[in-house]
């Protein structure tokens, strides 16, 4: 039984022949599997990583370790949606290491914290190549993922109390 | 002005909707080459073009392709749209507005160097610009641009994305690979290099998306009409990426050999705030600093004069700092990313930029005497040359030219504890 291979068999098989049909090639389908997976929990649970193995014909451990290594997939559950500010160089001289301090600060939280409603998570992240429209966000929620650019305070706020909404 | 080349969506609305892309010279490079060109003429084209890698290496594109091993098959085609150097934002711009006329160049490759399969390699963040590309792909194979049997012809070519998720490591060519076999995004030892073993083992071709997107017209227009834009030796438009202290910021796409104060103080509109220019960092968190003066500001931004200013174009994200900015403070964000992204596969890089990381925090803080700038200056020379990978040898560019050329910052920031 293989719930990720019963669910979206559809989806399984197209990711599945991106890649060449031997060993190798299904190895290939583990990233994608995983964001499949996740777009279902929100994280990556410990039976999408057995099934994810089982269909990728490696172990149980293999997988684990993508997990790890890659910022974007998360083995545990945590706010439903991830605010995540880019505060690398060229958007902090852009002033955005003192927008995403006012932001918190306005949701009563400390960056990398979630708000009491366990909505949203206010995070500062690496380079997300918006250098040029800062200071900017991305959102990472169940439905995807989604860039604001060119933001205040007032306005991510907006962004934000959306989110908290539904 | 010159006519855009790269960014041509900014003067054709719609150029993202395959009709509009068709009416606009769209996939005539690529039925020609298809219809009438051997795959070796198409190399030898882009070889004569003089276009060079623009992911940063600036490595000559046709030559790479003609490395290509005869003798391994299948071959492989991918793109490199991880894009993930701080300030450098022009690859998405190029997917989001301009996508068939890459799509077109990465099919006019995979013909050069007879691959059947091509791969797309987005950063994760990157999500939307993938459903994007997948329904580009979709429309070409519909219009008989992709797929089999291509033009009545035996030649078929597959595209397929596929997306990182969240590594900037996973920019550097073979640790892409490693990634796209599902394995942890680390570099390879090499050589061999990817056109003898690339990925699945198989002779693979990796090129950057701008790379790629300058094909079509290379094929169009022909390698001599190519080489009058730009420098001799760096010929062809770039699109440069400009953020930072800058009145402007945005992708401009200018001919190779313009001038760092052209670029800056015409299409930038200079320094905000009444601020002058003190750095420029040139190939974005992975640079030098260059020390802005007028010798700096007159120079030719290209493959070759700029290195004369002991630092590199690399992908041309021109980051401008302004005198308000403490270079202390400045490097101290350039190894907290390192330190974030280093891979950990090799000790110098995983060690070098943890205890630079921890150093410059002191430093930045006021904590440190110049004795600490020093050993700072020592642990950064001790990784150079000695790294697995670009990352780590560009996570000191920034430190050591930092130090050398800007005393003056380190002197002030460490006044107090010297004394």
């Amino acid at each position: 039984m293989n719930g990720l291979l019963e669910k979206y068999p559809d989806e399984v098989q197209a990711i599945l022949a991106k890649y060449p049909s031997d060993q190798a090639g299904k190895r290939s389908a583990v990233m994608p599997l995983m964001y499949l997976a996740q777009r279902q929990d929100g994280y990556v649970t410990k039976d999408a990583i057995g099934q994810i193995a089982e269909i990728c014909e490696i172990t149980v451990t293999e997988v684990a370790s993508i997990i790890g290594f890659y910022s974007l997939y998360y083995d545990e559950p945590s706010g439903k949606y991830h605010v995540q500010v880019c505060t690398d160089l060229p958007c902090a001289l852009r002033g955005a290491e003192q927008f995403l301090e006012n932001l918190c600060q306005n949701l009563g939280i400390k960056v990398g914290e979630t708000t009491a409603d366990g909505m949203v998570k206010v995070e500062a992240v690496m380079c997300l190549a918006g250098c040029d429209k800062a200071p900017m966000f991305q959102v990472q929620s169940p439905e995807g993922l989604e860039y604001h650019e060119n933001q205040t305070v007032e306005s991510a706020l907006e962004v934000i109390n959306k989110l908290r909404q539904g | 002005m010159v006519e855009h080349i790269l960014l041509r969506h900014r003067a054709i609305p719609g150029l993202d909707q395959i009709d509009t892309y068709r009416q606009n010279e769209g996939f005539l490079a690529l039925r020609k080459v298809i219809t009438s060109m051997d795959p070796d003429d198409v190399t030898n084209e882009v070889k004569a073009s003089g276009l060079r890698g623009r992911g940063g290496a600036g490595f000559p594109t046709g030559m790479k392709w003609s490395f290509i091993d005869g003798h391994n098959w299948p071959h492989y085609v991918i793109a490199n749209a991880d894009e993930s150097e701080p300030g450098t934002f022009k690859d998405r711009e190029i997917m989001e507005g301009n996508p068939y006329q890459f799509l077109e160049g990465v099919t006019i490759c995979a013909y050069a160097v007879k691959a059947t399969d091509a791969y797309i390699y987005l950063r994760g963040e990157f999500w939307p610009i993938a459903l994007k590309l997948d329904q580009c792909i979709a429309e070409m194979e519909a219009a008989g641009f992709l797929g089999e049997k291509l033009f009545g012809s035996n030649i078929s070519i597959h595209l397929h994305t596929h997306l990182g998720a969240g590594a900037y490591i996973c920019g550097e060519e073979s640790a892409l690979l490693d990634s796209i076999e599902g394995k942890l995004g680390q570099p390879r030892l090499r050589p061999p290099f990817p056109p003898a073993v690339g990925i699945y083992g198989k002779p693979t071709i990796v090129n950057n998306v701008e790379t790629l997107t300058n094909v079509p017209f290379i094929i169009n227009r022909g390698a001599a009409w190519y080489k009058g834009i730009g420098t001799e030796k760096s010929p062809g438009p770039k699109i440069f990426s400009l953020s930072g202290c800058i009145n402007r910021p945005g992708n401009y796409e200018l001919p190779l050999g313009t001038t760092f104060r052209e670029l800056i103080m015409d299409h930038g509109r200079g320094i905000p705030g009444g601020h002058k220019i003190k750095a420029i960092m040139a190939a974005g968190a992975s640079s030098s600093l260059i020390v802005a003066n007028d010798e700096a500001l007159n120079t030719p931004m290209d493959y070759e004069s700029v290195p004369q200013l002991g630092a590199q174009l690399g992908s041309a994200s021109i980051i401008v700092v302004d005198d308000s900015v403490n270079i202390p403070w400045l490097i101290n964000k350039t190894v907290h990313f390192f330190t974030h992204e280093s891979c950990g596969k090799c000790t110098p890089c995983r060690e070098g930029t943890y205890w630079m990381m921890h150093l410059t925090e002191r430093i930045n803080h006021g904590k440190a005497t110049m004795k600490d700038v020093e050993l700072l200056h020592d642990v950064a020379s001790q990784m150079k040359g000695k790294c697995l990978c670009a990352l780590g040898e560009f996570s000191i560019e920034a430190v050591l030219s930092g130090i050398e050329r800007f005393p003056a910052d380190f002197e002030s920031v460490t006044a107090k504890s010297n004394a």
